[in-house]
């Protein structure tokens, strides 16, 4: 299923004067997942840039259920509410969403994560990727790009991101998916094909962020699109172990044109100044070689 | 319809009690001496005998966290754990009464490492006193299957979560007689829960335990609701709440099933007693004995049990020991550099109290070291010599402690 732009549901479940951050990612996709569940939905979140979003008490800015929960405890959470409304009989009335930032799933909250998956535990789980702690103030995570200056990494970081999806795609769970909130479409099919899967579903959601990465708000959705052009993100799905290539990453495969200089990608963004040219280039090799794993995974090689 | 008369371990009283209350969601992650208690309830979920559904964690945070999930949708939840699962889960700990949830928890009381150390004391559950829970200390078996029923009661009238202690070893795999109560009498006793706290539903969404900012705020209407101290204020008055629920439990319970532990003391020997021993646990169940023993000795003795010790039943303490020579206070938990917590309160309790005792405290049984009703008695005779001598105040006696060499 590819539903074009213009086909998205009008409905919003996300009021307008929430408190996210002009051209916020997370504001962009949160009106797609949202549509995509049509409302029935409960979500769990962790201390994160969507607490904020979420609105102060007694002020709420989102439409739908919402259960705010500690920083590691996203998927625990989750499976209780899974499992409350099983025992309670009102399991077909709403899908469960964890939601939760790049730290909160990678770092703090793996070890609740990892127990859901292996549990293969009924709810869907979106990581919106920011690539750091951006509501504490952009310390850097597990998931922070190498090069990156945080303010617990001043010159840079050294060491790449871990690759989250495939550590759940190592679970074994019946879905993961990469996705970007540049395309907002792609963010609807992929909730909206999770929301008729049953087990847990894994969404990783690329999700720039202009006040830490440092670029105008208004460019949201150009560098979203412009890191997928350059295969940094990738767009695909893991369905019960399938893999493929999805929307434009799929294209720029079939097409076989050449995709974009990461340099062209980070010198979009202050968080990349002043990086020096043997760690771009280390990180060009690196983007270039999980590049052709994904065209050879999507062409039916087995990884 | 009678109860059935089983010998059983404390585990095995607690599992019973769970059984019995209905629960609908168990989360829970092994630890010794707590392991036995849901290894039973996983077995009867997989027989069919509790229809509930069992989510086998990977941590005793996650353990708390699905409780805290599922009770927050409207589901009976119980989980147990002891000493350093308890500590893991301590963020949880705070979050569930935070978010006003009528979880029910045995904690199977064991020391704390490091070092490592698997039998009884009760510094787990002490470390976690200002949490927001009640918590209730058990003596004997019957009274861990008597009190885990009564728990639910309690949490949920007031929407707070209750903490079921008992000792490790001691109780937890010791075997005693228990009467288990028909089923049709718990559910008499114990109605289901269908009041949550909270609404979770898409066609009427809440936003559930958002920021809330230290002064209070207009809502969409313009209503002015609380802010922080609101909430923590509402919340320190259920505990207080607690106060009367807990008897009032007790009293309904012994009314259907013929039982009653007390409400938030208990006390043995007390009518006539000068000196008056003070514990929480099984420890006031050997304290008996030692009375019994310092009566033979001419030593009017009396023992003191704390039931409830969050809520803290200052008034009713005042009361039983109004006119008291000396309450010595057993602590199997310390706050290092301090005292024993028990009797730090106790003694707050008694300042300016119309005939308050002198209050001594003692530590013992720490990591589990043995400790005889004799050893008890001893330290009551040191006790009354200081206490003949003038001492109104004295250091904390510990007994059965071997430093030289």
């Amino acid at each position: 299923m590819t539903t074009k732009i213009l086909d998205l549901p009008v409905v919003s479940y996300v009021l307008p004067g929430n408190r996210s951050c002009a051209g916020c990612g997370i504001g962009i996709a949160l009106r797609q997942i949202t549509a995509a569940l049509e409302g029935r939905m409960v979500m769990t979140v962790p201390a994160s840039c969507l607490t904020v979003l979420g609105g102060m008490f007694p002020i709420a800015s989102v439409n739908v259920p919402w259960v705010n929960v500690a920083f590691p405890s996203t998927a625990a959470a989750a499976s209780g509410i899974a499992a409350g409304l099983r025992a309670t009989g009102r399991a077909e009335e709403m899908t469960v969403l964890a939601m939760a930032g790049d730290g909160g799933t990678g770092d703090i909250g793996i070890q609740a994560l990892s127990g859901a998956a292996e549990r293969n535990e009924d709810f869907i789980y979106l990581c919106y990727d920011n690539e750091a702690y951006m509501n504490t103030g952009t310390q850097r995570s597990g998931l922070t790009p190498a090069g990156a200056r945080t303010t617990t990494t001043w010159s840079g970081k050294r060491e790449n991101p871990k690759d989250l999806p495939r550590i759940m795609e190592a679970h074994g769970v019946p879905y993961v998916a990469s996705t970007s909130a540049a395309f907002p479409a792609d963010v609807y099919d992929k909730v909206a094909k999770a929301r008729g899967i049953t087990g847990l579903r894994y969404i990783h959601m690329n999700t720039p962020c202009p006040s830490g990465w440092g670029f105008d708000p208004k460019d949201t959705v150009r560098l979203g699109k412009l890191a997928v052009d350059t295969g940094l993100v990738v767009l695909y799905e893991v369905e019960n172990g399938v893999f493929r290539l999805t929307g434009r990453s799929a294209s720029l495969a079939k097409s076989g044109r050449p995709r974009v200089p990461v340099s062209e990608y980070l010198a979009t963004q202050t968080r990349f100044r002043g990086m020096k040219p043997d760690v771009i280039e280390a990180v060009q090799a690196w983007v270039d070689e999980r590049w052709a794993r994904y065209v050879a995974r999507d062409a039916g090689a087995c990884d | 319809m009678s109860d059935q008369v089983s010998v059983m371990t404390g585990n095995e009283a607690a599992a019973n009690a769970a059984r019995l209350a209905r629960v609908q969601v168990i989360a829970a992650y092994p630890i010794t001496p707590q392991s036995p208690v849901v290894e039973q309830l996983a077995a009867w979920v997989e027989s069919g005998e509790l229809p509930a559904e069992f989510v086998a964690v990977e941590s005793e945070h996650s353990a708390m966290t699905v409780c805290i999930g599922a009770s927050t949708v409207g589901a009976r939840t119980f989980t147990a754990t002891s000493s350093n699962g308890l500590a893991y889960m301590t963020e949880q700990v705070w979050w569930a009464p935070g978010a006003r949830l009528p979880i029910v928890m045995c904690v199977v009381n064991r020391a704390m490492a490091a070092p490592w150390n698997v039998l009884n004391d009760q510094q787990d559950s002490m470390s976690v006193r200002d949490a927001g829970w009640v918590q209730l200390f058990c003596r004997d078996n019957q009274e861990i299957l008597d009190t885990t029923v009564q728990a639910y009661r309690i949490a949920e009238r007031l929407h707070v979560p209750v903490m079921v202690c008992y000792d490790g070893f001691l109780l937890s795999h010791t075997m005693m007689p228990v009467a288990v109560p028909a089923p049709e009498q718990i559910d008499a006793f114990l109605p289901p829960f269908t009041e949550p706290f909270t609404v979770v539903d898409p066609g009427d969404p809440h936003n559930i335990g958002p920021v809330v900012m230290a002064e209070p705020r207009a809502d969409e209407t313009g209503a002015t609701r609380g802010g922080y101290m609101e909430i923590r204020a509402l919340h320190h008055r259920a505990l207080l709440d607690a106060l009367a629920v807990i008897p009032e439990t007790d009293a309904e319970y012994a009314s259907v099933v013929g039982r009653s532990w007390g409400g938030l003391t208990w006390e043995h020997l007390l009518d006539d007693a000068e000196v008056v021993l003070v514990a929480a646990g099984s420890l006031g169940t050997q304290l008996t004995v030692t009375a019994e023993q310092l009566r033979a000795e001419g030593v009017k003795a009396g023992v003191l049990g704390i039931r409830a010790y969050r809520p803290f039943p200052v008034e009713a303490l005042r009361a039983k020991l109004a006119g008291r020579r000396l309450a010595l206070v057993f602590d199997k938990a310390l706050s290092y550099g301090y005292e024993g917590p028990i009797c730090s309160d106790l003694r707050g309790a008694m300042l300016g109290a119309d005939g308050a005792p002198a209050v001594f405290g003692a530590v013992c049984g720490l990591g589990g070291r043995d400790v005889s009703p004799e050893d008890l008695a001893e330290a009551a005779r040191r006790a009354l010599t200081d206490l003949d001598a003038g001492a109104r105040t004295r250091e904390t006696d510990w007994i059965n402690l071997h430093l030289e060499g």
